[in-house]
């Protein structure tokens, strides 16, 4: 078998993307190893990277499974924060004891003391100087000092920047790439990488900063950097600048400007677009579908130097996949996007966000069949590619039909390994650059 | 400096809103419908020697996290206005996540008990465990809260980044 650039460039692809999510893979070990072990006996190597990949996946939506069916109600006295220090806890401990009978003139402006006595509640009133004092220390042991501890940084910084969305964010631009009709160059590939990493670090952490109260009130995202106080605001801003200038002048510069254009437009359009239309209209929806849809876009761009037919079918896959995926996803968070104000579709417009989902579940099938109609790859794709798209379009099916919750969990968890197989079963599709029609998959 | 007036003006105007008799913690008595969003202060001190800001739990209500400001020695008039503008944006934030969540639930139960009424059930099963409806029951509920409070959203949503964006601009580094 000839050794193409196309098929060492496929098989590097498919080498790397599992190879790069495998620290992500060290953090899931620990918590089902028996599982992990048994991906590693799978015989099929491409399989495996997949199905690490759908592991990965599962093990970061098994935090969001938690806040499937979220139920509001007043909270009981707060647990101590596994995350105080022991040394800061003792420190803290023995000043509040001491400072405990100084005057009310030793306090600080920003205390009201007299207000607590007055302050009532229906139908459970909470009388404040009634508190037992062990309580009371309870609750002030979790007071953390807002002072920045930079061995935590580099944890925080990637909680901020969603580390893990800026990877598949940064795997759909991987795919863009090495699906253009260019021979792959390595250097182009790592500026065009990192430079997406960059701009989606950025375009994540200014989202964090503008969403704090919001995201202190939605299970899901309540534990994120700037909600629990653990980087200050200007910091999540400096480090967004400080990723997206980089990131920008590295695609202007580093690869061409039209990459460079459409990631700064991709940043604007989540930070300014996507993030305020959230709490305003469902149209956030397909605003949110297009910023899932420009990476690829960026890859074709990057390899090619320009926008043509392939790239916006690529695009218009991902634009498509986000339907299902977001739509299923929002079904079980209905109740903390009522209270929170976010116009959601799964909200407002139940049927129109199922129908929605299957409408775009079809358009996926289509898609594939485009691709070797436009070039992008042989017709062997749409064949290969037509059991998982018939499966994710009967679950969408299923989802309009049934308007359930376990319908929406099967279809959402499908999305999630529905992309990385199509991506990769088009990258094996690929339509060779030389020859013609050349056949079969490239394997 | 002068900036900051208009928009220490905004907030005020926006506390007086959210709560009904201005912006004060106290509840209001006498039955009223929108009762003050209630919120409790902590007694907590930091440190003597600490410098920096400190950040408490989660609120019950408003479930944000409350900062007790630092004090410097030699804080500035600016650095003053700075302090107070980002404790009237704490306080206003807190006031009205707390309204908004204490409204949910009530309303929620109520929403509840209407519909277990209509359907002839029980609100307590046999086993004393409060009855509930499921997640497509409810779905009418969601959607006619959010409609309800679409203004009250946008209203908020207009002043919390402005508001959000002049603390950012002029806060010292932590």
């Amino acid at each position: 078998m000839a050794a193409s650039p196309h098929t060492l460039s496929s098989r590097v692809l498919t080498g790397w993307v599992g190879g790069c999510v495998w620290y992500l893979e060290r953090r899931a070990l620990q918590e089902s190893p028996r599982r992990f072990l048994h991906l590693l006996r799978n015989v099929n190597q491409q399989w495996v990277t997949f199905q690490h990949f759908n592991f990965l996946r599962h093990m970061y939506v098994t935090q969001l499974n938690r806040s499937f069916n979220q139920q509001i109600k007043p909270k009981p006295e707060p647990v101590p924060s596994p995350f105080l220090e022991k040394a800061s806890l003792d420190e803290a401990k023995t000043e509040i004891y001491k400072m405990r009978p100084l005057s009310p003139a030793s306090l600080s402006l920003s205390r009201k003391p007299n207000e607590k006595e007055s302050i009532e509640l229906e139908p459970t009133p909470v009388i404040e100087g009634s508190i037992a004092v062990g309580t009371e220390t309870k609750e002030e042991k979790q007071w953390k000092e807002m002072k920045l501890r930079v061995d935590d940084l580099p944890g925080i910084l990637a909680r901020l920047s969603k580390i893990k969305l800026t990877a598949l964010v940064v795997s759909t631009t991987s795919a863009g790439f090495a699906l253009a009709p260019a021979p792959f160059d390595w250097p182009c590939f790592l500026l065009t990488f990192v430079g997406t990493g960059l701009a989606s670090c950025a375009a994540n952490s200014i989202n964090q900063f503008f969403e704090v109260p919001f995201d202190s009130n939605m299970n899901r995202t309540k534990n994120r950097p700037l909600v629990r106080g653990q980087i200050s605001p200007l910091l999540a801003v400096s480090f967004a600048a400080c990723c997206a200038v980089p990131g920008v002048a590295l695609l202007t510069w580093g690869v061409n400007p039209l990459t460079g254009a459409l990631g700064l437009f991709n940043i604007f359009l989540y930070t300014c677009c996507y993030t305020p239309l959230k709490r305003i209209s469902i149209a956030n929806t397909w605003v949110g579908a297009v910023v899932g849809a420009i990476p690829p876009l960026m890859g074709w761009t990057a390899a090619t130097g320009s926008l043509d037919a392939g790239a916006f079918l690529l695009g218009g896959i991902l634009y498509s996949w986000q339907f299902p995926h977001f739509n299923a996803l929002s079904w079980g968070l209905r109740e903390d996007y009522s209270r929170g104000g976010y116009c959601m579709m799964s909200v407002t417009h139940p049927d129109l966000c199922r129908r929605v989902a299957l409408r775009h579940c079809l358009a996926l099938v289509a898609m594939s069949a485009a691709a070797p109609a436009l070039d992008v790859t042989t017709w062997t794709f749409p064949v290969i590619a037509l059991p998982i798209n018939l499966y994710i379009s009967y679950l969408g099916f299923r989802f309009y039909r049934d308007a359930d919750r376990k319908s929406s969990r099967k279809l959402f968890f499908c999305s999630l390994w529905h992309l990385p197989l199509f991506l990769l079963l088009m990258l094996t599709c690929k339509r060779p650059a030389a020859q013609g029609d050349a056949g079969g998959p490239q394997s | 400096m002068a900036a900051l007036r208009p928009r220490r003006r905004a907030l005020l105007r926006l506390c007086r809103a959210f709560s009904s008799g201005g912006c004060q913690l106290a509840p209001e008595r006498g039955g009223e419908r929108r009762d003050a969003a209630p919120s409790r202060v902590s007694r907590f001190c930091p440190p003597r020697k600490s410098c920096h800001d400190w950040i408490g739990p989660p609120d019950k209500y408003s479930n944000l996290r409350p900062v007790h400001f630092y004090i410097p020695e030699n804080e500035s008039p600016l650095e003053q206005k700075l302090r107070e503008l980002r404790q009237e944006t704490q306080d206003w934030n807190q006031q009205f996540w707390a309204n908004q969540n204490l409204t949910f639930l009530k309303e929620k139960e109520k929403f509840i008990d209407s519909r277990l009424k209509a359907k002839g059930l029980e609100l307590r099963a046999e086993s004393g465990q409060k009855a509930t409806l499921n997640a497509e029951e409810m779905a009418d509920f969601y959607k006619q809260f959010l409609s309800k409070n679409f203004q009250k959203h946008m209203y908020y949503n207009r002043n919390v980044s402005e508001a959000g964006c002049s603390v950012t601009t002029a806060s010292p580094d932590q």
